[in-house]
C-alpha cells in the first residue's frame, strides 16, 4: 500500500524520512552555486505537496491549480511592491489569499464531477490568467511585476545575492509544510480523504460529509500551493504571467507523476529529478528535452503508473520476494 | 410504538415510467424482513429512495417516526439507518480493519480531525477489531481488501455497516456471487446479528429468504403484492404466479 | 444607427466564421468522448497539424489549395488511426487521470516537434487567388475566404449530420454512445468502430486546423492556447452530442468576436464566466445526457 495513513500505521518518522533533509543541508556546503536552482526545487516540492494533497489523496484530478500558485505569487508580489516587503506578512497574505480562492473556487466546482469539474478548473485559471493580463496596472500584464525588494527576515537574514538566505528560507518553510502536511495525511481527516478517493459512493453510505471534507482539503491544498506562489516571488524578486499558465500546471502534474503520485515522497523525488534534469538538458537542447518529457509522460502512464517510487518500490519488493 | 423504518404512499416515476407506485412500508423494531420480487420489480430503486440516493416524486419516509424524506444520505446515517450493496462497495486498497474504522470514525465524529494521528484514536481501532472479531475476519484485519476472497469481501461489506451501530439495517442481497461453500459463513453472521437492530433484506435467495425472515413483502413492478408471514407467502398463489415457482407448494 | 447595424453584421459574420471553425475542429472531440469515453486533451495536435500539413503543402511543394486541403484531412486521419491502435486504446479502461496525463504527453511531444521542423513562428497563410478579396451583397463588402468557409463548413456539417443520422456507422455511433455496454453484446465491432470514428474526428479537426488557419494561426503553441476553447465548445454543447457543440461553438465564436471587437479590455473573461456559469448550472452540457 503506497498511500500513507490510517487507523493502523505507524505515524512515527522513519529514520529514512530524514534523508531529504540531510542531503538539503548538505547540498547547501556542497554546492553553493546550484542554490538558485536549489530554492526553485524547495519551492516547487511544497507546490508539488499541494497538488498531491488534493489528487493523490483527495483523488481530484484539477488541469488549474496554478490559479492558486499564481494568486498567492501575485499577492506576495503587490504586498511588496505596494505596502511592505516584509517577507513572512508575505507570505501570510499569499497562502491566505490563494486559501480564500481555494475555498470559493472549491465550494463552486466541487458539486460537478468529470469532465464538468476538469473544464471549471482550466476555466478558472484561465479567468485568473485573463484578469492578471489585463489588470496591467496592479499586476503589469505581460510584462509582469518586479523591481521590489523584499525585506530582511525577522529583521536578521537578509536575502544575499547568492541566494543562501533564499535557500534555507525556503528550506525552513518546506520543512514546515512538510511537517503538516505530514500530520494531515495521517490524521483521521487524512484517512476520510483515502475513503473519499478508494470509493466516494460508500463513504457517503457510511455518513461522511463528502463534500465538506473535499472543499476543506481544496482549500488547503489551494493556500499551500500560494505559499509556494509567494515564496516564489519572494525570492525571484519577480512575479509574472507564467506562473498562472497552463504550462506550469502541465509541468507540476509531470513533476508528481514522475515522483510517484498519493505519496508525500513523490513530491519530493519528481521535482528534484525534473528540474536537476532539465538544467542539465534543456540548456542545450530545448525541444528534445520538451519531447523527452512527453515521451516520458506517456511510458510512464503505459508502464510506471506509480513513478519512480512506484519502480523503486517494485524493485524492493522483487528483492525481498527472492531472499524470501 | 413508532416503526423503525416507514414509508407512506411512496412514489416514484422517471417520466412516464412508474418505477415505485403508492408503497405503504413498515419495518418494526427489532425485526427480520425479507424483500423479495422478480427483477426490475423495483427494490433497488426502493432502497436509493429509503437511503437517500435517490429522491422519491412523493410520499414520505421515517425513520422512529421521524420524517427523513428531505435529509440527505449522511443525515439518515446519523438517523440510524445503515446498507449494504448488492456489489461489494469496498474500499479495495486500504486493510480490511481500515474499511470498518472509516465507519466508526464517522460514526464517532472523529474523522474530521486533522492534528494527531488517526492511530492515537484507539477507541475506533478497538471497536473495529471487535467487530471483525464478531465476524470472524480478525485474523485478516490487516490484509489488504482487494485481495480478500469474494465471500469474506462480503462479510466486510456487512462489518462496515455494522461499524455504523445502525437502528435500521438493509441489506441488499448479501449473500449475492457468494460460492455456495463460502454462504454458511454469510447466514452465520446474518443469524448472529444483534436483535435490536430492524432488518431488512433484499434476497432473491429464497432459502436465505425462508430461513432469515419472519415477515416477506412481496413487490413487483413497483407496487406491494402481498405482505405476511412466510408461510402465507409460500401459500400465495399470486405469489407462485409471480415469482416462487412450483417448488415452494 | 448605419455604423451600429453594420458592426453588427461584421461581428455576426466573423462571429460565424470563427464558430463553424471551432465546431469542425471539435466536433470530433465531442463524439470521441461520448463514445469512448476518453478525455483527449490533446486534440487541438490534430488541428495544428492539419494546418501545418496543408500549409507546408501548399507552401513547400506548391499544391493547390484543394489538394492540400484533401491531403491534410487524409494524412492526419491515418497518422490518428496508427496512433488509437498503437496507443489510445490501450488506456480505454484506464482512469481519466491516466488519460489526462497520457494525452498531456502527447501535446508536449508534438508541440517539441512542430518547433523542430517548422520554428516558433505562425505559419505564413496564402490564399489561393480565386478565394482573396471581396464579395459584394447586401450592400456590404464580405471577405471572400471567409464566406468560402462558411459555406465549406456548413456542407461537410451537412454530409457530418446526414451521415451520422442516415448510415449504418453513424447508427452505431449513436448506439455506442448512448449504451456503451449494451452496443458491444449486441455484436457491434466496438474496436473498429472507435478507431474508424477517431479517425473521421482527428480527419475533421485537421480539415477545421487547416481551413482556419487564417483565423487561428498555425504555430506550435496551438494544442495549449486553444485547448481551453474546444474543451468549452464540447463540455456546454453536451458530449457525445452533435447538435449541442455546433449550437455551443457559434455563441462562443459570436460573442468572443463580439468581445474581442467591442470591449477587449475584458478579451475571453467573459466566454470562460460565461462557460462556468453553464458548467454549474448544467454540469452535462446544454446539450448532453444528464448523468
Amino acid at each position: 500500500m503506497t498511500h500513507a495513513g490510517g487507523y493502523i500505521a505507524d505515524p512515527r518518522i522513519r529514520k529514512i524520512e530524514w534523508l531529504p533533509w540531510v542531503l538539503a543541508v548538505l547540498c547547501y556546503f556542497v554546492a553553493p552555486s546550484y542554490l538558485p536552482l536549489g530554492s526553485y526545487v524547495l519551492t516547487m516540492v511544497i507546490f508539488a505537496l499541494s497538488l498531491d494533497l488534493i489528487l493523490g489523496y483527495g483523488g481530484i484530478i484539477t488541469l488549474g491549480h496554478s490559479a492558486y500558485f499564481g494568486m498567492g505569487a501575485y499577492v506576495a508580489g503587490i504586498l511588496a511592491a505596494r505596502l511592505t516587503g516584509e517577507p513572512l506578512l508575505g507570505l501570510l497574505a499569499g497562502t491566505l489569499g490563494a486559501g480564500l480562492l481555494g475555498l470559493i473556487t472549491g465550494m463552486i466546482i466541487l458539486r460537478t464531477r468529470g469532465l464538468a469539474l476538469l473544464m471549471l478548473t482550466l476555466a478558472i485559471t484561465s479567468v485568473c490568467y485573463e484578469v492578471a493580463n489585463k489588470a496591467t496596472a496592479l499586476t503589469g500584464g505581460a510584462d509582469g511585476l518586479g523591481g521590489f525588494t523584499v525585506q530582511p527576515i525577522l529583521g536578521l537574514f537578509k536575502f544575499d545575492m547568492f541566494g543562501k538566505t533564499a535557500y534555507l528560507y525556503c528550506l525552513v518553510v518546506l520543512f514546515v509544510c512538510w511537517w503538516l502536511v505530514r500530520r494531515l495525511v495521517y490524521s483521521p481527516f487524512g484517512a476520510s480523504l483515502t475513503g473519499v478517493r478508494e470509493n466516494n459512493v460508500r463513504m457517503h453510505a457510511v455518513g461522511s460529509p463528502v463534500y465538506q471534507r473535499l472543499v476543506t482539503s481544496y482549500t488547503i491544498s489551494a493556500a499551500l500551493a500560494g505559499l509556494a506562489g509567494a515564496l516564489l516571488t519572494q525570492t525571484t524578486q519577480f512575479v509574472g504571467l507564467k506562473v498562472l499558465g497552463f504550462e506550469l500546471s502541465g509541468e507540476l502534474m509531470v513533476m508528481l507523476i514522475l515522483g510517484g503520485v498519493g505519496r508525500i515522497y513523490g513530491a519530493f523525488v519528481g521535482p528534484l529529478v525534473y528540474l536537476v534534469a532539465q538544467d542539465y538538458l534543456a540548456k542545450q537542447f530545448p525541444e528534445y528535452w520538451y519531447f523527452g518529457i512527453g515521451a516520458m509522460l506517456v511510458l510512464v502512464v503505459m508502464f510506471a503508473r506509480g513513478g519512480i517510487l512506484g519502480i523503486i518500490d517494485a524493485v524492493i519488493a522483487r528483492l525481498r520476494r527472492k531472499s524470501d | 410504538m413508532s416503526a423503525a423504518l416507514e414509508t407512506r404512499s411512496l412514489c416514484k416515476s422517471f417520466g412516464a415510467l412508474t418505477v415505485a407506485d403508492q408503497i405503504n412500508f413498515r419495518l418494526d423494531p427489532g425485526a427480520r424482513h425479507a424483500l423479495i420480487g422478480p427483477n426490475g420489480a423495483g427494490k433497488t430503486t426502493f432502497v436509493n429512495m429509503l437511503t437517500g440516493r435517490l429522491a422519491p416524486t412523493s410520499g414520505q419516509i421515517l425513520i422512529g417516526g421521524d420524517d427523513i424524506t428531505a435529509l440527505g444520505q449522511a443525515a439518515r446515517v446519523k438517523r440510524g439507518l445503515g446498507r449494504t450493496f448488492q456489489i461489494n462497495t469496498l474500499f479495495p486498497n486500504v486493510s480490511v480493519v481500515d474499511n470498518v474504522a472509516f465507519a466508526v470514525a464517522e460514526r464517532e465524529n472523529v474523522a474530521w480531525r486533522m492534528f494527531h494521528p488517526a492511530s492515537r484514536y484507539r477507541s475506533v481501532l478497538d471497536e473495529s477489531m471487535a467487530l471483525l472479531d464478531t465476524l470472524g475476519l480478525a485474523q485478516d484485519a490487516r490484509l489488504t481488501v482487494a485481495g480478500l476472497p469474494y465471500g469474506k469481501q462480503r462479510l466486510v461489506e456487512i462489518a462496515i455497516a455494522l461499524g455504523l451501530r445502525p437502528r435500521v439495517l438493509l441489506l441488499d442481497e448479501p449473500a449475492a456471487g457468494v460460492p455456495t461453500l463460502e454462504s454458511h459463513r454469510i447466514l452465520e453472521v446474518l443469524d448472529a446479528l444483534p436483535k435490536d437492530i430492524a432488518i431488512l433484506i433484499i434476497e432473491h435467495d429464497m432459502d436465505v429468504v425462508f430461513r432469515f425472515a419472519q415477515r416477506i413483502t412481496v413487490l413487483t413492478q413497483g407496487t406491494v403484492l402481498v405482505e405476511g408471514t412466510p408461510a402465507e407467502i409460500a401459500a400465495n398463489d399470486d405469489v407462485r404466479k409471480v415469482y416462487l415457482g412450483e417448488r415452494h407448494a | 444607427m448605419q455604423d451600429l447595424l453594420s458592426s453588427l453584421v461584421s461581428v455576426a459574420f466573423h462571429g460565424l466564421a470563427y464558430g463553424m471553425i471551432l465546431y469542425v475542429i471539435s466536433v470530433g472531440l465531442s463524439v470521441t468522448m461520448g463514445l469512448m469515453g476518453f478525455v483527449n486533451l490533446a486534440h487541438g495536435v490534430f488541428a495544428m497539424a492539419g494546418g501545418y500539413v496543408m500549409l507546408s503543402a501548399m507552401n513547400s511543394m506548391g499544391i493547390p489549395f484543394p489538394l492540400a486541403l484533401i491531403a491534410a484531412f487524409i494524412a492526419v486521419a491515418l497518422a490518428s488511426m496508427v496512433l488509437e491502435r498503437l496507443l489510445y486504446s490501450r488506456l480505454y479502461t484506464a482512469g481519466e487521470l491516466e488519460q489526462v496525463l497520457f494525452t498531456i504527453g502527447l501535446i508536449f511531444m508534438s508541440v517539441a516537434v512542430a518547433r523542430l521542423v517548422y520554428g516558433t513562428l505562425p505559419q505564413p497563410v496564402h490564399l489561393p487567388e480565386y478565394l482573396k478579396g471581396q464579395l459584394h451583397f447586401l450592400g456590404r463588402d464580405f471577405p471572400a475566404y471567409r464566406v468560402f468557409l462558411i459555406v465549406f463548413s456548413v456542407s461537410i456539417v451537412g454530409l457530418l449530420w446526414f451521415g451520422v443520422e442516415r448510415t449504418r456507422w453513424g447508427a452505431m455511433v449513436r448506439a455506442a454512445v448512448d449504451f456503451r455496454a449494451m452496443a458491444q453484446s449486441v455484436g457491434i465491432n466496438t474496436s473498429r468502430l472507435f478507431t474508424l470514428t477517431f479517425a473521421l474526428g482527428s480527419g475533421l479537426a485537421a480539415l477545421g486546423g487547416a481551413l482556419g488557419a487564417e483565423i487561428i494561426a498555425i504555430q506550435p503553441t496551438y494544442p495549449f492556447e486553444h485547448l481551453v476553447f474546444f474543451l468549452i465548445v464540447v463540455a456546454v454543447g453536451g458530449l457525445g452530442s452533435l447538435r449541442g457543440p455546433f449550437v455551443a461553438a457559434l455563441l462562443i465564436g459570436v460573442a468572443d468576436t463580439a468581445c474581442k471587437y467591442w470591449v477587449p479590455e475584458v478579451g475571453a473573461f467573459f466566454i470562460f464566466i460565461a462557460t462556468i456559469v453553464v458548467l454549474l448550472w448544467r454540469p452535462e452540457g446544454l446539450f448532453g445526457k444528464a448523468a
